[in-house]
């Protein structure tokens, strides 16, 4: 116990401890809608693509994380418009987004002068070294996203469950999902910084694939998610601080670990009671 | 009688080919019109026409009453059955032009509109369930409540007969039947032996549309509406159409 108390003394500690909660909050609720849409795939993709931002960021001397934020943005509703206007298929569509967004990334990255300081931080995360800057991002976006699904939650229910039947009753269909495309975008920029663009689609999916072991109903999901994403990303900071192991390994590992025991318990459990 | 509807000259189908072509059919407060037709004749573009689903390549459609009074049950297995929401989520979400905003609010009437369609449907205890925990009867019974939250003057019901089993579906039609006395009716369904009994006309769409006055329809005349037989029956016990007859005799099935 002492020996976390002393840790929370330490301004960098206290920081990733942020981190941890105000990425949990923002994947916790955004993978939860991800998850549920089925939009797993396009997510993977506007993830990937956001490293051309990042190559760019180097290269014109500018934070990197702004430009992820432009690629994963474009990305986003290029995927869209490729899919529903160029008639390419989806996933195809996806695929040419993701590695583009890549290639781009490692062009301007090569042609960048010196060393790229900090890269490997934007591929696996390293929630340690997190600064105050971002964590007040990370804030605004957590708040914003907890005021939109509160504020809309049965729009966007109702939207991600049945599209069709939204349209005939009259419901902004694709103003939401413009509007829900751009929150996964920043959601991801954002969150970069924790896991990296390698490893950001595990919280995305994983806290929510073990709230669905608990719960079928979208709102308690969401809010499950949160919690398992929190705990699992505290307790992988702790294993990356103590082993000394880079920290985005060690969340993911957590996460999954969580997501088993939960599961062995919840099958073990629903035996027992049959 | 009202006119709820009014189709002319419409022609409709997905990146530019064309799957209904030049049909008309005029819908009137108190219709129950049974839509029968081959797969891919275009019975379900012509809902989704209706609808507003599917912009008409030419033609019009005119809708008499507003889009939100249009109740709707679409195919089955258009659903995510392993969505996270719950029986009673699915049946407000009938009123969702009431979403918007509804945080702020109490939504009573919506609440309460929900539990007596449940009990009506007889599936009040189900109503926490998750979606993906149903049987094909109740999903059915959940979406028609879903459909039915709106109060509509026109249901639209898109194979509502599929996946459930026989015992169902004669109850579903019975509540259908009950329900036209309140409201126009459209069915669409491959098994034309089965509505026939309860519907009062029928269309039979195939790239073209023909409103038989009536429900009895011979085979001689769905031939010539192009509705040849064979595709119509189909599924593991095949139904053919009603012939001709007196309304003492008894209605046949072909195996």
């Amino acid at each position: 116990m002492n020996i976390l108390i002393e840790l929370f003394s330490y301004d960098f500690f206290v920081n990733a401890f942020l981190a941890s909660l105000l990425a949990a909050v923002s994947c916790g609720i955004v993978g939860t809608y991800i998850v549920s849409r089925r939009i797993v795939f396009i997510s993977g993709g506007i993830t990937h693509a956001s490293f051309g931002g990042i190559g760019m960021g180097y290269y014109l001397g500018i934070n990197p994380l702004v430009g992820a934020g432009i690629f994963s943005v474009l990305s986003g509703m290029g995927i869209q418009l490729f899919s529903s206007k160029g008639k390419v298929r989806e996933d195809s569509s996806i695929a040419i987004w993701w590695s583009l967004g890549m290639a781009i990334g490692i062009i301007f990255v090569y042609l960048t002068p010196g060393y790229a300081p900090n890269l490997m931080s934007y591929l696996f995360g390293s929630i340690l070294t997190v600064s105050t800057g971002e964590l007040w991002l990370m804030l605004a976006l957590a708040i914003v996203i907890i005021l939109f699904f509160t504020f809309f939650y049965r729009t966007i229910l109702y939207i991600s469950f049945d599209e069709d039947f939204a349209k005939t009753s009259d419901l902004p269909v694709n103003l939401f999902n413009y509007l829900l495309m751009i929150l996964i975008s920043l959601t991801i920029v954002l969150n970069i910084r924790v896991v990296g663009i390698i490893l950001i689609l595990s919280l995305l999916t994983i806290p929510q694939a073990t709230a669905n072991v608990l719960t079928r109903e979208f709102g308690r999901m969401m809010v499950y998610s949160v919690g398992f994403a929190f705990l699992a990303s505290f307790i992988g900071l702790l294993i990356s601080y103590f082993a000394d192991i880079p920290s985005g390994a060690t969340i993911i590992f957590t996460q999954v670990l969580l997501f088993g025991m939960v599961k062995l318990i919840h099958v073990f459990l629903t035996k027992k009671t049959q | 009688m009202k006119k709820l509807l009014e189709i002319k000259d419409l022609s409709a189908g997905y990146d530019g080919n064309i799957v209904l072509e030049k049909v008309s059919l005029d819908v009137y407060s108190g219709d129950f019109i049974g839509i029968i037709g081959p797969n891919g004749g275009g019975k379900t573009t012509l809902i989704k026409t209706i609808l507003g689903l599917i912009k008409p390549i030419s033609g019009e459609m005119i809708l008499h009453i507003s889009k939100t009074n249009i109740g709707y049950l679409p195919q089955v297995n258009q659903i995510d059955k392993r969505f996270p929401i719950s029986v009673i989520d699915v049946v407000r979400s009938g009123k969702s032009d009431s979403a918007l905003f509804s945080s702020f609010r109490k939504n009573t009437a919506e609440k309460e509109k929900a539990e007596s369609l449940l009990a009506e449907m007889g599936i009040s205890a189900i109503r926490n369930k998750a979606i993906g925990e149903l049987s094909g009867g109740q999903m059915q019974r959940v979406f028609l409540c879903r459909a039915l939250m709106n109060e509509p003057q026109l249901l639209v019901l898109d194979e509502p007969g599929t996946y459930v089993d026989n015992n169902f579906e004669g109850e579903l039609y019975l509540k259908l039947k009950e329900l036209n006395e309140q409201m126009a009716i459209l069915l669409i369904s491959h098994d034309v032996g089965t509505i026939s009994f309860f519907v009062k006309t029928i269309a039979c769409v195939n790239r073209n549309l023909h409103h038989h006055p009536s429900n009895i329809i011979s085979e001689e005349q769905l031939a010539s509406y192009n509705c040849p037989l064979q595709i119509i029956t189909h599924g593991t016990i095949p139904h053919t159409v009603l012939k001709l007859h007196d309304e003492h005799e008894h209605h046949e099935h072909t195996h």
